[in-house]
């Protein structure tokens, strides 16, 4: 893989001079406030910042707008429209009678619109269950409140591939689920390898980051403009319909994101439970990058796929712009 | 004003919390169109009385009775009462105009009513033109009108006020005081009142009732609340007073402070202790050979309108206010006149002896 990383020298030493750009910047904010100020101790985010997150961020910019060679070029997002694309130039190549050959290669589109669709499944099943679980968490009169807390957070111990691989074991041709259904005398489900469990992966692993952002803003609320509602004529219906719910939006908005996110970045997880016979967008970056060794083309996907997250970011920031449910990065 | 018909009763209703008895057997009665204040200090109860009434609490035991029928089982969204909360509770993602129209719009009401009657009440509460601000943007005084217009829209039998103005300066405290007090004339609306300040009781009520430790010592108008105590704590509580143990020696003449005063009281029985409440402005100050007693001016006090002297006459300090200063350190002569002598019956507790009001 190493050869993907010939850079012509001006990008290296673009990169060489911006940290030490950095670093002297930093030296002479010392220098000036005649002594260590407090926001010097906030200098070691920064380098990390900077290191782990803008380098490769530019590194990612850069690989996609490039060759192999290092020249600039388009063809990385032709490619992501076409997934045929050098295919279909070599035929334009060989003459007109090879014309009718030419097909756009749609995979790369369609996994995308999978991805979506399946992340908003996700975001969706999240928050139908998630709403009501955090509700009765934050529910002081119901006493289980606090261990249904507890019962959210302990699997969050795991590691997340851990958890993943553990479906596995439950949900396998001879795993738990299926022993159980034979021993019952019913006939033994499929119920790997498909979208259904895929789906059911990621909920189960991003179902906690829906909770918490709407447990702590439904916490968080006034308990008297309950009382208020109620005061006003509101039956409970019309207390949760009018002031719960609208009071819970910033918490709402933070707890999509914050799985929207991770889900339509998915990987891994359809690999496991879906065997393989699905992908989603996440694959295809780790399968350009670590399969096919194609950075620039990788690169060109991820970008895409910022840009996205980044407009959808956008759009959820509309909708909450003091950004009261935290959490949003 | 004041009509005779009852339209709250509160009878025996009692209310523990965890084992903690925050109300023992309160009987009370509201009418219509009355102004009843709830006064007395913290964790007295006045404000688990408040929400009882409101639907928020449920009563350990007794009768709430809502023009004669019992409302303990009814949620607070079917009672014909609203509430002012402390601190308001305005709905934070709504604006002004939203705020207000709340309740008409959970009853269904029609479009132009909403607007017409919401329009009313911003005129009332003199908020015109501030429909379409947030309620964050709105100072505590804005706030507290936004609050009670809210409340008033719904044109409630009963409105419940839980320290309305308790947020406020002193200066708006005094101006929402009287046009509180406007407002439920105007209405005609029966207004319960809850406040730990003695002043607000005074000036704004038909009726205050004093409670203490979840039990009411005093139900009364203002003035004879003020100048008829029913016993020490009460008479401590509203207004400032010298509060002295003493001792009835026969009708119409009691002793205390070492000397003894002819007063109006009679009944109380032979050589019976009693307590002896005095009020500062009720103690005139004459030549030192002419008084009845005689005393040293302790210290001096400015307060605005008067001077508030620590008289020592020997046994008691004597609290005095009095428009003419005398010199720290002089001689001087005190009357009280026998009608301004308050006699009841001695607390089970302790109480201060002399003009101590810091309680």
């Amino acid at each position: 893989m190493s050869q993907n990383l010939n850079m012509p020298p001006w990008v290296v030493w673009t990169l060489v001079a911006l940290l030490f750009g950095f670093i002297l910047f930093g030296i002479l904010t010392v220098k000036r406030s005649n002594g260590i100020k407090r926001s010097f101790f906030a200098s070691p985010y920064t380098l990390w910042m900077v290191l782990f997150t803008i380098v490769p961020c530019l590194l990612i910019a850069y690989y996609s707008f490039t060759d192999p060679n290092g020249a600039f070029t388009l063809d990385n997002f032709k490619n992501f429209w076409d997934s045929n694309y050098s295919v279909n130039q070599l035929y334009a190549q060989m003459g007109p009678e090879y014309s009718v050959l030419i097909q756009r290669g749609t995979v790369n589109i369609d996994i995308l619109v999978y991805s979506l669709w399946m992340a908003l499944l996700c975001t969706g099943i999240c928050l139908a269950l998630g709403y009501p679980a955090a509700y009765f968490m934050a529910d002081r009169q119901i006493k289980i409140g606090s261990t249904l807390v507890v019962l959210f957070i302990i699997p969050m111990w795991m590691n997340f591939l851990l958890r993943t691989v553990a479906w596995m074991t439950l949900l396998e041709d001879q795993g738990l689920i299926n022993t159980l259904l034979k021993f019952l005398g019913f006939h033994s489900a499929q119920l790997m390898y498909n979208d259904g469990a895929v789906l059911l992966g990621m909920v189960y692993n991003f179902l906690p980051f829906m909770v918490f952002p709407i447990y702590t803003s439904l916490t968080k609320m006034d308990s008297r403009l309950l009382e208020a509602a109620q005061d006003l004529g509101a039956n409970h219906f019309h207390t949760f319909w009018r002031v719960t719910m609208p009071l819970s939006i910033p918490g709402v908005i933070s707890g999509i994101t914050m799985v929207f996110m991770p889900s339509v970045t998915t990987f891994f997880i359809p690999r496991i439970l879906g065997g393989g016979n699905t992908m989603m967008f996440g694959d295809l970056i780790e399968n350009r990058f670590l399969t096919e060794g194609n950075w620039n083309v990788g690169s060109a996907l991820s970008l895409i796929m910022m840009i996205l997250i980044l407009i959808s970011l956008s759009i959820l920031r509309k909708a909450d712009p003091e950004g009261e449910g935290g959490g949003i990065v | 004003m004041v009509e005779k018909e009852h339209l709250i009763d509160l009878q025996h209703i009692s209310k523990d919390f965890d084992g903690t008895t925050v109300l023992e057997d309160i009987n009370l009665y509201i009418r219509k169109k009355e102004f009843v204040t709830l006064l007395g200090p913290s964790g007295c109860g006045k404000t688990t009385t408040l929400r009882i009434i409101g639907g928020f609490e449920y009563p350990t035991s007794g009768t709430l009775l809502f023009e004669g029928k019992n409302i303990v089982d009814i949620p607070p969204y079917k009672r014909k009462v609203n509430t002012i909360f402390q601190k308001y509770a305005l709905f934070p993602h709504l604006n002004v105009y939203d705020n207000i129209a709340f309740g008409l719009k959970i009853a269904k009401m029609q479009r132009e009513e909403i607007r017409r009657r919401v329009e009313k009440m911003l005129d009332l509460v003199n908020m015109n033109g501030y429909g379409k601000r947030s309620v964050d943007q709105l100072s505590g005084g804005q706030q507290q009108r936004v609050a009670i217009a809210r409340a008033l829209v719904n044109e409630p039998q009963v409105l419940l006020l839980d320290e309305p103005l308790g947020a406020l300066d002193l200066k708006l405290r005094k101006d929402m005081q009287l046009e509180l007090k406007r407002m439920q004339q105007a209405l005609g609306i029966t207004f319960l009142y809850v406040t730990h300040d003695q002043e607000e009781a005074l000036t704004m009520s038909d009726t205050v009732v004093v409670m203490r430790d979840g039990h009411i010592l005093q139900i009364g108008d203002p003035k004879s609340v003020y100048d008829e105590p029913a016993n020490a704590f009460v008479a401590d509580f509203i207004g400032e007073s010298n509060i002295m143990r003493g001792t009835m020696v026969h009708d119409e003449l009691v002793h205390f402070s070492g000397f003894d005063f002819p007063c109006v009281d009679a009944g109380f029985g032979q050589n019976q202790p009693v307590d002896v409440v005095v009020r500062p402005e009720d103690i005139l100050i004459v030549g030192e050979d002419i008084g009845q007693i005689s005393g040293t001016v302790q210290s001096v006090l400015f307060k605005g309108v008067h001077y508030e002297m620590m008289i020592d006459a020997g046994e008691t300090v004597f609290k005095v206010h009095s428009t003419v200063m005398q010199p720290q350190g002089s001689r001087v002569g005190l009357n009280i006149v026998p009608y301004n002598i308050h006699i009841m019956k001695p607390m089970p507790v302790a109480v201060t002896e002399g003009g101590d009001d810091e309680q």
